[in-house]
């Protein structure tokens, strides 16, 4: 390829890798080709980006992102989305099925898979349909998705539920073939039917139809079970309760192989944010109260829970600038998870940079199956591994503004809000994507 | 009630005037009794006795007033019962001004039991001023019944009409500035009750506060 | 406050002051020329996105007996059908010059949003909205009940009730029993705090299936018995609420059948003429209508001398009336400081 020639030698002068002692990384031809000590001497061909004081992490992997396209450009594009990631320091993202049409076909896996190449903020992985149409009945297309130039290994009807349970059996099955994984979407639909935010003491009170956490945890008792059954492995997506950190945790112990995510937004928000009806509040899984929140801040730092994942959900003003009932669910995440994992995990103490490496880079790249091959993400920051690299200031503060963020949609849960941490430069294999903060305008065509 | 509930002995006599906070006294308890004992009589002479009058006062300090000139006119004219010929009239939903003041609590409207219709209505309020209070109050009778005649008493009249309004009865005719509040206190509505010390009546003359828009009266 | 939207945003202070406000209202409304000049040249926009004949004729009465300009402005079956926005008709009433906008609709929250999305300037009068707050409602039902129970000095607890004239009273001491829906209600969440706020102590009295969960927190008693209920906590007042049929089948939103048929829910939770029978003598019977004569409320009860429902309509237009004045007459410029 031809980024040998196009992409400059970069050393990363001074960077704390996983917050240990400083050094300097030095990207050459798409890898890290050197680990020197600090603020070792240059050479005249090498670009220094100072990177005193800031946490090299390698390159995030988000395995549970909105991107829209094909379908819903008005809200998000691949390339508005995928530059979103890189800003929040992001070099993978799995982007969801639930477009239009739903990417239950090669064909669709496939084009989206090519555009987030060649617009070259992130590697773009396409997540497949479960069902066909996610309409819950018929299996998709899986094999053809898996061998297609996408190679799909995450499938998924996120958006809604596989909730026959004779369907989910099938998928779980099915994707052992090609060591795919099935993600799901956990909500039992007749308890959830009009449902628009927690059940509890803030939905009695608002008159806003409750989602029961028992909705949840229900699903994912089956799913852990089935999984158990035919000997398959299960992704739970976004996981919100307590209970649900509870099923996981006894599933685990008792050897099946599940893994669970966990979103930003549950790690810190509460349904009391829904008390003034905003619709910014609004989401699926819903925000849930401050035990839930506990929990799963403490499923995330014992490892019952294994990621951190956006469930980035870009939606258009006219989505949001409604009345709750007719609002649509979702918030964005891109460009804020790693401040409030920064917030909410590491600066109390519970976790380690290290750890958020594991929950935000290796251990999604190992669900998603991308952790091997050339374009293998989640890798140690190590001589010889791809030069996926984000640089992070942990000792920045800023406060969010949905109007200047890099998606396409404002409909963040945090603008105005204060957040630590800043990311200052993301490399994706080697090349500048996000500078001094800032997005790096990509030369059309360049493949990394 | 012809001069008041008695107050405490120890009460000082009305200081004329109080430079500290300038504060002039312009009527005291004793003033303001005769005043009204004049009235009484002006209404039973000028109305040929009192049996057709009632008295509506305006709330707040007109009500007291109201009923301080019934006990007078029982008092002069044989066989009539004050209570029979006293009532309130509220005028705050006919107010013009309601937009340019905080909300207003809305007064009670008592009738006698006999009505208004036919009757001789005097008016009764602390202060006339702009005239608007007395507007105000003539559009809220028409909607309620339809007097012989309406009249006007006011304990005090401090001028700057804005409307073609005058008194038929007038306890004391008062000039002032623009730039001067006139306030009245009684011991019905301002006595120990709503204050906590004790008061007398009294009609008393200071510098408006800056606010331009304090309540007319 | 500018807006009227919950009861749970009034303190006693402002509950007393409407309640109040209204007392004078009503004494207008018995004179022969009812209408007052109090509004002259405000407009009043009746926004209903859901029917209700009832409360749209008690707001539009209202309005028009304080002289106001009164538009109605019927979104349901309209150009205004679903999928166009609450936003682009709030924008158009604000074109209008409306000074108060009284809205009714499905959604739960959409009067907040209407209140504070910066769309419109008006006042925002709660309607009733989806299963959230109907404040008017409560206040009406709350001044009937003082109305009653407080004038006739039948308050229990207290003492020092001045029987006759209940201005400037609460509620307090009185036991108030709302029986029904309770789920699915805005009525009895508005009573609920309302009542709580005035002092009064609420039972709620509902199969389970139709108690929200998070019921625990509201500051009031929950209770599955209606019959213990009646015979052990003597109510001053018991008010029914309505039950929709669609609560009834096995299809509805939300799972449905909440109950197995209509036969069994009035078995257990319909006022009847035995269980009148078990409350004191000067209990009040309340619904705020429309009734299911026969499901949650006999014929027997419901026309029955201590049934006062046709008068909590007439209130429903004095507290109307008393509402609009609160947040419509004062300054504009300033905050409406009718409701403090």
């Amino acid at each position: 390829m031809s980024e040998q020639t196009t992409t400059p030698t970069y050393v990363l002068r001074g960077a704390a890798p996983l917050g240990a002692d400083p050094v300097d990384l030095v990207l050459a031809g798409g890898v890290i080709t050197e680990v020197r000590a600090a603020n070792s001497p240059v050479a005249e061909d090498e670009t220094v980006v100072d990177a005193t004081g800031l946490v090299a992490l390698p390159g995030l992997v988000d395995l549970h992102t909105h991107l829209r396209e094909p379908g819903r450009e008005d809200a998000e594009t691949i390339v508005s989305g995928t530059r979103a990631a890189a800003v929040g320091g992001f070099t993978a993202v799995h982007a969801m099925a639930n477009t239009t049409p739903v990417a239950d076909t090669a064909g669709v896996v496939e084009q989206v898979w090519r555009i987030g190449r060649d617009a070259g903020w992130v590697d773009v992985h396409p997540v497949g349909a479960v069902s066909v149409g996610l309409e819950g009945t018929q299996l998709a297309e899986i094999g053809a998705m898996a061998a297609s130039a996408a190679r799909v290994r995450v499938f998924s009807d996120d958006g809604k539920c596989v909730w026959d349970p004779i369907l989910m059996r099938r998928a779980l099955e099915y994707v052992k073939a090609f060591d795919g994984v099935v993600a799901q979407h956990a909500q039992e639909p007749r308890l959830t039917e009009g449902a628009q935010m927690n059940e509890g003491v803030v939905s009695a009170e608002l008159g806003l139809a409750g989602w029961p956490a028992v909705a949840e945890e229900a699903i994912i008792a089956r799913d852990v079970l089935l999984a158990e059954h035919v000997g398959s492995r299960l992704h739970v997506c976004h996981l919100s309760t307590a209970g649900s950190v509870e099923i996981i945790r006894w599933a685990k112990g008792r050897g099946i192989d599940v893994t669970a995510e966990v979103t930003p937004h549950h790690l810190v928000l509460t349904d009391e944010l829904a008390r003034d009806y905003d619709p910014t509040f609004k989401v699926n899984p819903p925000l849930r109260t401050a035990a839930d929140v506990e929990a799963v801040r403490q499923g995330l730092a014992d490892g019952t829970i294994d990621i951190v994942a956006t469930d980035h959900a870009p939606h258009t003003r006219e989505d949001k600038d409604c009345e709750w009932a007719a609002a649509a669910f979702g918030m964005t995440g891109l460009e804020t998870a790693l401040s409030v994992v920064q917030q909410t995990m590491v600066d109390p103490g519970r976790m380690t940079w290290a750890d958020v490496a594991r929950v935000l880079s290796a251990a999604p790249a190992r669900i998603g199956r991308i952790d091997e091959g050339p374009t293998a993400q989640g890798r140690p920051l190590e001589v010889g591994e791809p030069a996926n690299v984000v640089l992070v200031d942990p000792a920045a503060r800023r406060v969010v503004d949905g109007r200047t963020q890099s998606t396409a949609s404002t409909n963040t849960p945090f603008h105005g809000r204060e957040l630590p941490g800043r990311v200052v430069a993301t490399f994706l294999r080697g090349r500048a994507t996000v500078l001094d903060g800032a997005p790096v305008e990509q030369v059309a065509g360049v493949r990394s | 009630m012809s001069s008041g509930p008695a107050v405490p002995s120890s009460e000082p006599p009305v200081t004329p005037e109080d430079p500290s906070d300038g504060v002039t006294t312009v009527l005291g308890e004793a003033e303001i009794a005769r005043a009204l004992t004049r009235i009484a009589h002006e209404v039973v002479e000028r109305n040929k006795g009192a049996h057709d009058v009632v008295l509506l006062g305006i709330p707040t300090r007109g009500v007291p007033l109201a009923a301080r000139l019934a006990e007078r006119l029982a008092s002069i004219e044989p066989g009539l019962v004050a209570a029979d010929v006293v009532g309130e009239l509220d005028v705050t939903m006919y107010r013009d001004d309601l937009h340019k003041h905080p909300v207003r609590t809305i007064g009670a409207t008592h009738l006698p039991a006999s009505g208004i219709d036919g009757k001789v209505v005097v008016l009764v309020d602390d202060v006339l001023f702009s005239g608007r209070t007395i507007r105000a109050a003539l559009d809220a009778i028409s909607d309620i019944g339809r007097p012989r005649a309406v009249q006007l008493a006011a304990l005090v009249d401090r001028g700057h009409r804005e409307l073609p309004i005058r008194p038929d009865y007038v306890g004391k005719n008062l000039p002032t500035s623009l730039s001067e509040r006139v306030s009245v206190r009684l011991v019905e509505t301002d006595g120990a009750a709503s204050s906590g010390e004790p008061v007398t009546d009294a009609v008393l003359i200071s510098q408006r506060p800056t606010t331009p828009s304090e309540a007319t009266r | 406050m500018k807006h009227l939207l919950s009861t749970a945003d009034l303190s006693r202070a402002d509950a007393i002051r409407i309640l109040d406000t209204a007392a004078q209202m009503a004494a207008t409304q018995s004179r022969e020329i009812k209408k007052l000049p109090t509004l002259r040249g405000r407009t009043v926009v009746n926004l209903f996105f859901e029917d209700s004949t009832r409360t749209r004729i008690s707001f539009e009465t209202a309005a028009k007996r304080l002289s106001a300009d009164v538009i109605n402005f019927s979104a349901k079956g309209s150009s205004v059908s679903k999928g166009e926005s609450l936003k682009d008709t709030a924008l158009t009433l604000q074109a209008m010059g409306a000074d108060a906008v009284v809205i009714r609709h499905q959604a739960s929250g959409a009067p907040h949003t209407l209140a504070h999305a910066g769309w419109v300037d008006s006042a925002v009068v709660n309607a009733g909205d989806g299963m959230h707050q109907h404040p008017t409602q409560a206040l009406l039902d709350a001044f009937t009940m003082r109305r009653h129970l407080v004038a006739r000095g039948a308050a229990g607890a207290g003492g020092t009730r001045v029987a006759g004239d209940p201005t400037g009273q609460d509620l307090a001491g009185l036991k108030v029993a709302v029986v029904g829906d309770v789920l699915h209600s805005r009525v009895a969440r508005s009573n609920v705090h309302l009542l709580h706020t005035l002092g009064a102590h609420v039972t709620l009295v509902a199969p389970p299936t139709l108690v929200p969960v998070g019921v625990e927190t509201w500051p009031c008693d929950v209770s599955y018995h209606l019959d213990e209920v009646l015979a052990e906590t003597a109510p001053d007042a018991v008010m029914m609420l309505r039950v929709q049929r669609e609560r009834m089948s096995g299809s509805g939103a939300g799972g449905g059948a909440f109950f197995p048929n209509p036969l069994e829910y009035t078995r257990n939770y319909g006022l009847d003429g035995r269980r009148l029978a078990l409350l004191p003598d000067h209990t009040i019977v309340m619904h705020p209508g429309p009734m299911n004569r026969g499901l949650e409320i006999s014929a027997e009860a419901a026309d029955s001398p201590r049934a006062v429902i046709v008068e909590q309509v007439a209130n429903g237009v004095a507290v109307r009336m008393a509402v609009l004045y609160l947040l419509l007459a004062g300054e504009a410029s300033t905050e409406r400081a009718g409701l403090e």
